[in-house]
C-alpha cells in the first residue's frame, strides 16, 4: 500500500519556497505532512497533501516543476521506540531509506505518522507488510 | 565516388589546388591594390607591396578586412571594376548594422552559378531535375543564387520564392519537384504544414534539400529529412563573399567543402590571428581569388568553425569546414580559455536537459569562476536529492571535457532565465574588468 507524495523544485533563494506555498493556499490545498531537503543551491519540497490532482493542476499552470510518486506511510503508536522498531525492520532485510518524515494529527493523539521513500520501495512495502506494521492508504490520507 | 559537376578541379591534387590559389592570390592582390584605394592605403600602413605577396604562404602579410570597412565605404568604395562591367547588385539586409552593397561581373555570376551547381550535384541533383526554390528573389543572394546554379547545372528551377505556403504545398506535389531550396526553418515549418494538411511526402518525387543563410542543428536536418522524407544538404555562403555556394556539403554529410578554386579559407585564432591546426575552432576568415566586382581580401566573418584536410569519402580534395558554431561576438575568455555558448548548448543538447540556460562569468579574488544555470525540467526534476545532484555533476563533468575548464552547474526553476522578446539573455559577466 502506497501513499502519493507531491515533490516541488525549489531554488535556493529567498521568497521561492514561499511562492509555493502561496500557491496551494490560493487553490485550497491542505498539507497533511511536509519536508524540506536541501542543498546549497536547491531544495525539494515534499508534501503529503488532501488533494494531489488539484495542487498538481495549480503547480502546472504556474509553470512550476513538480513530480508525484509513491511512498509509503505507515501508522505507529505515538511512544519511544516504535520508530526504532521499523527501520530496524527495514535494516535486517537490506532496504535503505531514502528519506524520511514524520507528523502527528490533533484528532489521534495515540499515532504518529511516519512518511518514508526507500531506494527499492516495492520490496522495503512487502517487508513492511510481512512484519505487521500498519500502512496508510491513499483514503486514511483523506480521514486522517 | 559522388558524381561531381567539375570532377578536374573537385577531385584536383592538393598540389594543383595549391598551385591555382598562389596564382590566383597574386593577381587579386595586384588588382585590388591598383583598384581600391582602401586596400591600397590599407597595405601601404602594413608595409606590403604586391610584390611581396608570392603565393598563399604570404596571405598572414595582408590586412583583414572587416565588415565596417564595407559600412564604411559604402555603396561602391570596394568594388574594384567600373559600373559598366557590373551586371548585377546585391544587397545584405542590414539587420546587425547599415546594410552593405556587393556587385558582380558576368564572369562573377558565372562562378557563382558553378559553385551552386557544384551543391546540386553533390545532392544527387542532374538536368532532368526540377529544383524548387523557395528562398526570397531579391537583393538577398538566396533565390537568384540558387536560380543561377540550376542554370548552370541545366536543370529547371522553379522559382516560388518565400512565402504562402499552402501555394508551396500544392507546387511541390502539382510541379513534381525533385529538389527544395530554402532556410532550415522554412523547411522544417514545410513538413509540418504538409503533415498537417495530410500530405504523404513519401509520394511525392521530392527527394533533396539544400538549406543554408541561417544556423540549424543536427536534430533539425533528422527532423527535416523525416517529415519531406529527403536527404537534406547544407550549403554555406555570405553575401559578402559571394551568396549561397561557397561551401558545399556531399552525401556524406560531414562537414561542408570550401570552393578553394574561387576562395582561401583561413581558420584563425581570435586573439593572435595565428592560424589554428585542424578541428580547432577559430574565426573563419575569407579570400576572394577570382571575384571581378567585389574581391574582399582576409574578410573576417566573426563566424567561428573549424576545417579538416582529411581525405573525404566523396572522392572530393576540397578543404571541409564545419557549420559555424557561434559569433565571435559571443566569445567569452576565462581563465585565458576561449568559450562559446554554442559549446555549452551542445552538452545541454546532449544530455537532454533544458536549452534554456545562462552563463554567469564572475571573479574570485583572481580566478575567473563560470556557472552555467539551467532551468529545470519534468524529465530531469526527481524526489531525491541524490539523482539531482548526480545530474548536475554530469553537467558538470560534462562541460569541463567541452570547454576544458571547470565550470560550476547549477539547476533553476522553470522559467526564471529573464527572456528578452523570447530569447533569453544568455551571458552575464559580473568581472569589472576595465
Amino acid at each position: 500500500m502506497f501513499i502519493k507524495q507531491l515533490s516541488v523544485f525549489v531554488e535556493n533563494k529567498q521568497g521561492a519556497l514561499s511562492k509555493i506555498t502561496s500557491l496551494l493556499f490560493e487553490n485550497n490545498i491542505n498539507m497533511r505532512a511536509v519536508s524540506i531537503a536541501d542543498t546549497q543551491d536547491f531544495g525539494i519540497l515534499r508534501m503529503i497533501v488532501d488533494d494531489i490532482d488539484k495542487a498538481a493542476e495549480a503547480l502546472k499552470n504556474n509553470n512550476t516543476i513538480y513530480k508525484i510518486n509513491n511512498v509509503i506511510g505507515v501508522e505507529l503508536t505515538d511512544k519511544p521506540g516504535s520508530l526504532a522498531t521499523v527501520l530496524e525492520i527495514l535494516t535486517e532485510n537490506g532496504i535503505n531509506v531514502e528519506y524520511m518524515y514524520a507528523f502527528v494529527t490533533p484528532g489521534n493523539r495515540d499515532s504518529a505518522y511516519l512518511v518514508l521513500r526507500a531506494r527499492h520501495n516495492d520490496r522495503a512495502e512487502q517487508v513492511l507488510k510481512d512484519n505487521n506494521i500498519k500502512m496508510l492508504s491513499e483514503e486514511d490520507i483523506q480521514s486522517i | 565516388m559522388g558524381y561531381c559537376y567539375q570532377p578536374e578541379i573537385e577531385q584536383a591534387s592538393r598540389e594543383k589546388i595549391t598551385a591555382l590559389q598562389n596564382e590566383r592570390l597574386v593577381n587579386t592582390v595586384k588588382r585590388v591594390y591598383e583598384r581600391v584605394p582602401i586596400y591600397r592605403a590599407r597595405m601601404e600602413e602594413a608595409g606590403v607591396t604586391p610584390d611581396d605577396i608570392k603565393g598563399i604562404e604570404d596571405l598572414y602579410k595582408l590586412p583583414f578586412t572587416s565588415k565596417q570597412d564595407l559600412r564604411d565605404t559604402y555603396p561602391y568604395g570596394m568594388f574594384a571594376v567600373p559600373m559598366r562591367d557590373v551586371m548585377r547588385l546585391h544587397a545584405s539586409s542590414g539587420t546587425t548594422g547599415k546594410q552593405i552593397v556587393v556587385g558582380y561581373t558576368q564572369n562573377d555570376l558565372d562562378i557563382w552559378g558553378d559553385i551552386v551547381a557544384r551543391q546540386l550535384a553533390a545532392a544527387g541533383i542532374t538536368s532532368e531535375d526540377k529544383v524548387h526554390v523557395a528562398y526570397g528573389y531579391g537583393l538577398f543572394t538566396g533565390g537568384l543564387g540558387i536560380a543561377e546554379g540550376s542554370r548552370r547545372l541545366g536543370c529547371t528551377s522553379i522559382p516560388v520564392s518565400s512565402g504562402n505556403t499552402a501555394r508551396q504545398l500544392t507546387i511541390l506535389q502539382d510541379f513534381e519537384s525533385d529538389a527544395i531550396a530554402c532556410t532550415p526553418s522554412y523547411a522544417m515549418y514545410l513538413g509540418e504544414s504538409a503533415q498537417k494538411a495530410g500530405i504523404d511526402t513519401s509520394k511525392l518525387p521530392l527527394r533533396a534539400g539544400i538549406f543554408g543563410a541561417e544556423p540549424w542543428t543536427e536534430e533539425m536536418r533528422r527532423e527535416i529529412e523525416k517529415s519531406l522524407n529527403i536527404k537534406a544538404y547544407d550549403i554555406y555562403g555570405l553575401t559578402e563573399i559571394m551568396g549561397p555556394g561557397v561551401a558545399y556539403e556531399c552525401s556524406e554529410q560531414k562537414g561542408m567543402h570550401v570552393n578553394e578554386d574561387h576562395f582561401i579559407i583561413e581558420i584563425l585564432d581570435p586573439e593572435t590571428h595565428l592560424p589554428v591546426p585542424d578541428g580547432q575552432k577559430g574565426e573563419i576568415v575569407f579570400t576572394c581569388i577570382t571575384k571581378e566586382a567585389f574581391p574582399l581580401i582576409r574578410f573576417r566573418t566573426k563566424d567561428i568553425g573549424t576545417i579538416t584536410h582529411e581525405k573525404c569519402a566523396c572522392g572530393r580534395t576540397f578543404v571541409r569546414m564545419s557549420k559555424p558554431m557561434g559569433r565571435i561576438d559571443d566569445m567569452l575568455i576565462i581563465r585565458g580559455v576561449n568559450v562559446f555558448p554554442s559549446q555549452i548548448e551542445t552538452v545541454l543538447l546532449q544530455m537532454n536537459l533544458s536549452p534554456n540556460y545562462q552563463i554567469i562569468v564572475d571573479r574570485k579574488g583572481v580566478l575567473d569562476t563560470i556557472e552555467v544555470q539551467v532551468e529545470m525540467t519534468d524529465d530531469t526534476f526527481s524526489d531525491t536529492i541524490s539523482e539531482i545532484s548526480a545530474k548536475e555533476k554530469a553537467l558538470a563533468d560534462n562541460l569541463k571535457s567541452v570547454l576544458g575548464i571547470a565550470a560550476k552547474a547549477t539547476f533553476v526553476s522553470a522559467g526564471s532565465i529573464a527572456r528578452s522578446e523570447g530569447k533569453a539573455k544568455r551571458v552575464i559577466d559580473r568581472r569589472n574588468l576595465v
